[in-house]
């Protein structure tokens, strides 16, 4: 089951939730609206936290649940906003087999969020990708536009010192 | 309508076009086995236990016989060697993640899976065992409890809900092998906009979901000498309970009910029809007085507390239009602990006052503010159908072999217009028996525009010079359309009997659980009514004003209806909610 309500308190503006209620207006009477209204709320917010998907909820009369269960179904959907410090884990077959699995599971359990997720002081957020081309350098991470190469799990502690 | 021919296993039958082969079948006597499927409300093909080899000229294959439509000389094989090969697998491998707790289930004995499983002979349910998802029970809601690990995710709960409710508050979260029926973000059922009805427990084929049993804490109170228990049973659970036991759908078992909660140990077995009566006494005076007095139309009966609940979270501008009545079940409660203690010189504290429902709302409604006339709940536990059906069972109780038995007085008098509260209409056909008698002093008995199983009837009839506009509707989804109606001004009715399980009580959340494969061809709902409405015909009193037990406690204690202390002890208060607070 995935974990709950966003803890990364939400930062919506007046001027966000106007330009969600104009799109909502202009879609809603139109068959299978919910798609493109989530998908133009998660480009004006960044992601779906569970006030942007109550006021599509309100403003539409689809029920919160139906519009929670289209979120969760589809990957291109995100209920986390991205931190500060974006950390990707390749999960590519060569940084797999040199043990990245590992890595991404220690970053689980030091940042205490799942895959997906950012932390609730907004600072992290943690994503598994596939390859991005650095297979030499296997098992590798990025932090925003950092990379780190030839990893072990004890170099955990160490990256994320360098950004907290 | 045009016919066309099949073969069903064989035999040549001609079917309406459009019939399923599930139907086909059916017509034919064969039965196909179904998980997902639920006529009109879940026709999803999902699950495909419904498999069957069909020949449309192209040789046999396999298809979802609960949505494939027949076509004109179709070869149908139900039970092939093909067909039994693939409903076993798809069988191992729903039990490959299904939490295997059989013997401490509380569906155990009627399980559509576990009856499936030993009907296609699955002789190791963890043949394809691997990986498992683990959920917690959600215990928030005061009525129930899901246990996704029992899940089948077949989605019946999922269609009841949004479809026959229109509701939502459950739905399916994620996707693939993670995903899971839920509330948004996980929230627990408390904490949404549930109304408690319990339509889901009522159709979910395993232990995925049940009511929360309390019959050991009453059990106790029973064992407990220095308390006084009393049990109240609702009007449609006579109609109901013979199915725990074995009994044809629509059998009354008033008598052999009354027998068995004496033997179980209740010091008194009165009956809720008591408090349907005297319900009526208050509401029909209620709707007179807001006739006559430019009060608030239309009302709104009050006695299904999932309805109520149901227009406090998605209708709050309208609360104002509920009956300030209690429910009968509250009625009851508030009358046994004031009235009754006095008369009886106990005091009300030692007073454990039982519900027999078939209704899972009333456990939620039994915890709400405003239900305590005595200073203690009106009512301390509400059990459904089922948990007496369990309670009488566990007691070791020859149900069927039991005489019948008559309830208690003073509460257990009731009249016909008491017992038809259970049915979709009932109310309303008891309240305009009343009014009518109030207005010109004469006695109407059968109203059948009111009757019947449709989701929305109306009728209006004219009493003393006046036409009164009604209307009954049952099933929220319908209820939802008649309050838009009357919020755009499109209908004038002035007096509503809203019933949130669709045919009302009979139907409810609480009731004994049929399975699909009955369900799909029998109308519960009009089957369980007959019993209700063959009982006011057969009683000698049929208008609650006749009730002569109401008559006394208005005498000796209430002075009249809608007195201040009538007020006090008999009406209630609603608060306003939200949808998603």
């Amino acid at each position: 089951m995935n974990s709950a309500k966003s803890t990364v308190p939400f930062k919506g503006t007046p001027e966000q939730e106007a330009q969600l209620l104009s799109v909502i207006a202009e879609k809603k009477d139109t068959q299978g609206a919910l798609m493109p209204i989530l998908q133009k709320a998660q480009e004006i917010y960044g992601y779906l936290p569970i006030e942007v998907q109550k006021i599509i909820s309100n403003n539409t009369g689809i029920p919160l649940e139906k519009i929670y269960g289209v979120v969760t179904f589809y990957a291109q959907f995100s209920l986390y906003p991205k931190g500060e410090y974006t950390i990707s884990v390749c999960l590519g077959t060569a940084c797999y087999v040199k043990g990245s699995g590992d890595i991404y599971d220690k970053l689980q359990e030091k940042l205490g969020i799942a895959g997906g997720e950012c932390t609730p002081d907004g600072k992290f957020s943690l994503d598994a990708c596939r390859c991005i081309g650095a297979c030499g350098l296997a098992p590798v991470l990025t932090v925003n536009e950092d990379v780190y190469g030839r990893l072990t799990v004890d170099d955990v502690d160490k990256i994320i010192a360098k950004y907290a | 309508m045009e016919n066309i021919t099949v073969k069903v296993n064989g035999a040549e039958i001609s079917v309406p076009k459009g019939t399923t082969v599930l139907e086909a079948a059916h017509m034919a006597g064969f039965e196909i086995p179904t998980l997902c499927y639920m006529k009109e409300i879940n026709e999803i093909g999902a699950c495909r236990i419904c498999v069957t080899e069909v020949n449309e000229g192209r040789g046999f294959r396999l298809v979802a016989g609960c949505v494939y439509p027949c076509s004109n000389n179709m070869e149908i094989l139900t039970s092939s060697p093909k067909v039994i090969e693939s409903r076993k697998k798809t069988l191992e491998l729903i039990l490959s993640t299904h939490d295997r707790k059989c013997l401490s289930c509380v569906r155990s004995g009627n399980c559509e899976l576990q009856k499936l499983a030993k009907d296609y002979g699955v002789e190791d349910a963890s043949v394809y065992d691997g990986i498992k998802n683990e959920y917690e029970v959600d215990n928030s809601a005061a009525h129930m409890y899901r246990d996704n690990n029992k899940c089948i995710l077949c989605r019946r709960c999922v269609a009841v809900c949004s479809k026959t409710q229109g509701i939502g508050v459950i739905g399916a979260n994620e996707r693939g092998f993670k995903t899971y029926i839920g509330s948004a973000f996980d929230m627990g059922l408390g904490e949404t906009s549930c109304v408690s009805c319990g339509q889901c427990i009522a159709v979910c084929p395993v232990g995925a979901i049940s009511e929360k049993d309390y019959t050991k804490p009453v059990l106790e109170a029973i064992a407990d000498p220095s308390k006084t228990v009393l049990v109240q049973t609702a009007p449609a659970v006579r109609a109901g309970l013979g199915e725990c036991f074995g009994l044809p759908i629509g059998t009354n078992v008033e008598g052999k009910m009354v027998a068995a909660l004496r033997r179980l140990g209740f010091d008194k077995v009165f009956d809720t029809d008591f408090a349907a009566d005297l319900t009526i006494m208050e509401e029909a005076n209620e709707f007179l007085d807001r006739v006559k007095n430019g009060g608030k139309l239309p009302l709104i009966t009050s006695c299904s507390p999932g309805w109520v609940k149901y227009c406090e979270h998605y209708f709050p501008d309208m609360t104002e239009n509920l009956s300030s009545c209690k429910s009968p079940q509250q009625m009851f409660g508030a009358t046994a602990k004031t009235y009754y203690a006095q008369k009886m010189g106990i005091d009300p504290k030692d007073i454990v006052m039982v519900s027999i429902m078939p209704c899972t709302a009333k456990k939620f409604e039994i915890g709400r503010e405003d239900q305590s006339a005595a200073g203690v709940p009106d009512v301390d536990f509400a059990l459904t159908t089922r948990e007496l059906g369990r309670m009488i069972e566990r007691a070791g109780i020859n149900f069927l072999g039991l005489e019948d038995e008559k309830f208690d007085d003073p509460l257990g008098i009731s009249t016909g217009a008491g017992v038809i509260f259970g049915a979709t209409g009932g109310v309303m056909e008891a309240a305009l028996r009343t009014a009518v008698y109030t207005l010109t002093g004469e006695n109407v008995t059968d109203l059948p525009e009111v009757r019947g199983t449709d989701g929305i009837k109306e009728a209006t009839y004219n009493v003393a010079g006046m036409d009164v506009k009604v209307c009954v509707a049952s099933g929220l989804a319908n209820a939802r359309e008649v309050l838009e109606k009357v919020q755009k001004g499109e209908a004038d009715y002035q007096f509503i009997e809203i019933m949130a399980c669709p045919g009302g009580c009979v139907n409810g959340g609480g009731q004994p659980q049929q399975p699909m494969s009955i369900r799909n061809f029998t109308d519960l709902r009009a089957e369980r009514a007959k019993v209700l409405y063959n009982l006011d015909a057969s009683m000698p009193l049929r208008q609650s004003h006749e009730n002569p037990a109401v008559k006394a406690l208005y005498d000796e204690f209430l002075e009249n209806p809608g007195s201040h202390k009538a007020h006090e002890i008999l009406h209630t208060s609603y608060v306003k909610r939200k949808i998603n607070d």
